[in-house]
């Protein structure tokens, strides 16, 4: 699907994305975090951008347009303006610490080479070798979820996961049909827009706090 | 044709309620839309049963006889949900909680809702199918946090981070399908198109095939709220306007099962019906599991009502696992009979917060005394929730659990039998105390409103001409069960 001179930029452009996701479990102040994330909006279109021209594949070039102004541009927007109007973008205590995250990373990125073992021997010495970054993606962006506390922070653990499940999709498939990929990429757009007014009427509401101190609803 | 008038008439009165000013008659005409879906969604199945052939239209959207299936259930309760909306937004506008510009696009969602639900049914490609699912998602959010307390606001925001990263899982599982489609087949054209994959199922690999699956059960199963992702569905559910929840829970949940039920048929084609089999048990037996241990010290009648649908959800799954013809038609007539019935019941709840202003069980006893009307419908509909004759939910768990004990899972459906046993005690001291418990000052007979019995009390009808007898939908559920098993 891919020729062999294309395998050396297409790891660049992939490693960069799963490198952006180990950043944004190292960086706390949510403004970097999402400068983060712009970046690894690029590099997932890139990703794309590079197996397009290696394949010449007209709907796939297409598709890696649509992924970086939808999320190299247009998502890390939405996030700016909702971390601008928060003095203390912060994520402060998250509930492990950083060095302690940065080797749960590690540990995750050897997991989903395990793991994806039965699916890369399936097509060995193409792009496919390369989807455990994309599964490490998705993991981190597990952990972001599960471990940090301001709203930002988990709409960032949201995206890793769609990033990833992306970079999976190019590198597994070279992507799935156009419609489908415009589709999902409207429904992610869609989900920050909504949790962007969520958490905008949360801190109007409930003012600064982490969201594990909302308590209201319980058994 | 039938199937863009299916999806077209929703959309427009959709449409019609977001550029319109707010007026009852708007609310009146999305419900009448959603009628004329339940219509048109009858003249399909009629089509699919006796032609066998499934309707195609643009290569995207197809109809067998399990989608016609899927679009009278969503047409029938979303008739029932958005009648009563008109109710919910007239309060609501009343007692100031809520402005003509919201009431608006409270209608303009919940259609758009109902057009992604049909849309998810009516997919013939299963990465379609996926978008449709991820938009209910973003279509409901803003309705489960319609009332705008904090607990809503919470609840929103907790259902659509859980819901969506429980999707992307789904969408991991889709490409892996994918991917061993390409890798059998060797060419790009119409690989997620359902029909072509269950024309190749025996030839994708197994192993990817297995991975796959694991996350679709996880993924989809989010949305279906099956235990352990169900730990949004009480709080969006209870939070949620009533009609919201009567859709949720009475459609959406099993949208999200008639997904699994699409990736079962292919994973059983490629692996042997062992695997995703083990995997619906296990998910079945936790929800019912969770949901016993947490119905019984429950406080709140629309928490309870929540809980109750992870029953019936472990219930589906189960009736699934076993895969054969006979359990697949009962969990359609299950699918079916619990949408009325818990729709319904969601329904009346509503009602009964207008009227008692709490949703606590300790604070609204006697309600057979006090509202007679209200407390019958609410009374029947949980004892059709709970299985019991007349009700079609009766005649579907008996079928169920026979075709679980001969697909050798009778040790599942003993376990099961005794979590039900646990829920059916805890519902009826709930149940008890709702409907019989002592008042004071005891009230006297306060009527209901015509416009919200007849509807309700038709809903638990025809679950109950249902449960006597099948024969209107015998043959369609017949055929649809044949589509996949």
């Amino acid at each position: 699907m891919t020729g062999s001179a294309y395998l050396g930029p297409l790891g660049l452009a992939a490693g960069a994305v799963l490198a952006c996701a180990v950043v944004t479990l190292w960086r706390r102040d949510l403004r970097a975090v999402v400068s983060v994330l712009a970046v690894q909006g690029i590099a997932l279109g890139v990703t794309a951008a590079v197996l397009a021209a290696g394949s010449h594949d007209i709907g796939l070039g297409v598709t890696a347009a649509v992924v970086l102004i939808a999320k190299g541009l247009i998502i890390p927007a939405l996030l700016r303006r909702l971390v601008r109007r928060d003095p203390g973008s912060r994520e402060a205590a998250p509930l492990v610490n950083v060095p302690a995250s940065l080797i749960a990373a590690a540990v995750l990125i050897v997991l989903s080479y395990l793991a994806s073992g039965t699916v890369t021997a399936l097509a060995p010495g193409t792009a496919a070798r390369l989807a455990p970054i994309g599964v490490a993606t998705v993991l981190i962006g597990f952990f972001m979820l599960a471990t940090r506390r301001k709203a930002v922070s988990q709409i960032v653990g949201l995206l890793l996961i769609d990033n990833g499940t992306a970079l999976t999709t190019f590198l597994l498939t070279a992507g799935v049909p156009l419609l489908v990929e415009f589709g999902a990429s409207l429904d992610v757009l869609l989900v920050v827009v909504v949790l962007r007014v969520l958490a905008t009427t949360m801190r109007a509401r409930f003012g600064p706090i982490d969201l594990d101190q909302l308590r209201e609803l319980h058994d | 044709m039938l199937i863009y008038a299916v999806l077209a008439a929703p959309l427009a009165a959709g449409a019609a309620a977001a550029a319109l000013p707010w007026r009852r008659q708007v609310g009146w005409a999305a419900a009448a839309a959603n009628g004329a879906v339940l219509i048109l969604g009858i003249m399909l199945a009629a089509q699919a049963t006796h032609r066998r052939l499934p309707a195609v239209a643009g290569g995207v959207l197809r109809a067998d006889a399990l989608s016609a299936f899927m679009v009278v259930v969503i047409g029938a309760i979303a008739v029932l949900a958005s009648g009563q909306s008109v109710r919910y937004l007239s309060a609501e506008i009343g007692r100031g909680a809520c402005t003509d510009r919201h009431a608006a696009l409270y209608t303009a969602l919940v259609q758009a809702f109902v057009s992604c639900m049909l849309v998810a049914v009516l997919a013939a490609n299963l990465g379609v199918m996926w978008v449709a699912v991820e938009a209910t998602t973003i279509a409901t959010t803003f309705l489960v946090g319609h009332r705008r307390t904090d607990g809503a606001l919470e609840a929103s925001w907790k259902y659509m981070v859980i819901c969506s990263v429980g999707i992307a899982l789904a969408f991991l599982g889709t490409v892996l399908i994918y991917f061993a489609a390409l890798h059998a087949s060797g060419h790009a054209a119409g690989s997620l198109d359902w029909t072509s994959l269950m024309a190749a199922a025996h030839r994708l690999n197994p192993q990817v095939v297995r991975l796959a699956m694991g996350l679709l059960v996880l993924g989809y199963g989010t949305k279906v709220g099956l235990a352990p992702m169900h730990s949004w569905l009480p709080d969006a559910h209870s939070q949620a306007p009533a009609p919201v929840s009567a859709l949720m829970s009475g459609v959406l949940l099993t949208v999200a099962f008639y997904a699994l039920l699409r990736f079962k048929a292919i994973a059983d084609g490629a692996l042997g019906p062992a695997y995703p089999r083990g995997l619906l048990v296990a998910a079945g037996l936790a929800s019912l599991a969770v949901a016993a241990s947490l119905l019984l010290t429950q406080r709140d009648y629309k928490r309870m009502l929540a809980y109750h649908s992870i029953e019936h959800m472990g219930l589906i799954a189960l009736g699934a696992a076993a895969g054969s013809s006979l359990a697949i038609a009962a969990v359609l007539l299950h699918i079916l009979g619990h949408g009325l019935a818990k729709g319904v019941l969601f329904l009346a709840s509503g009602e009964i917060l207008l009227a008692e202003g709490t949703s606590e069980i300790a604070k609204v006893p006697a309600l057979l005394a006090r509202r007679p009307v209200l407390g019958g419908i609410f009374g029947f509909g949980l004892v059709a929730l709970l299985g019991l004759p007349p009700f079609s939910l009766f005649a579907s768990e008996l079928n169920m659990v026979r075709a679980e004990f001969a697909a050798g899972l009778g040790w599942a459906a003993a376990i099961a039998l005794v979590c039900m046993a646990v829920i059916f005690a805890a519902v009826m001291a709930h149940g008890r105390h709702l409907l019989l418990g002592e008042a004071s000052p005891p009230g006297r007979g306060e009527a209901t409103p015509r416009t919200v019995a007849v509807p309700l009390a038709t809903g638990l009808l025809i679950c109950a001409v249902l449960g006597v007898s099948a024969w209107p939908i015998q043959p369609l559920l017949h055929a649809a069960a044949q589509v996949i098993s």
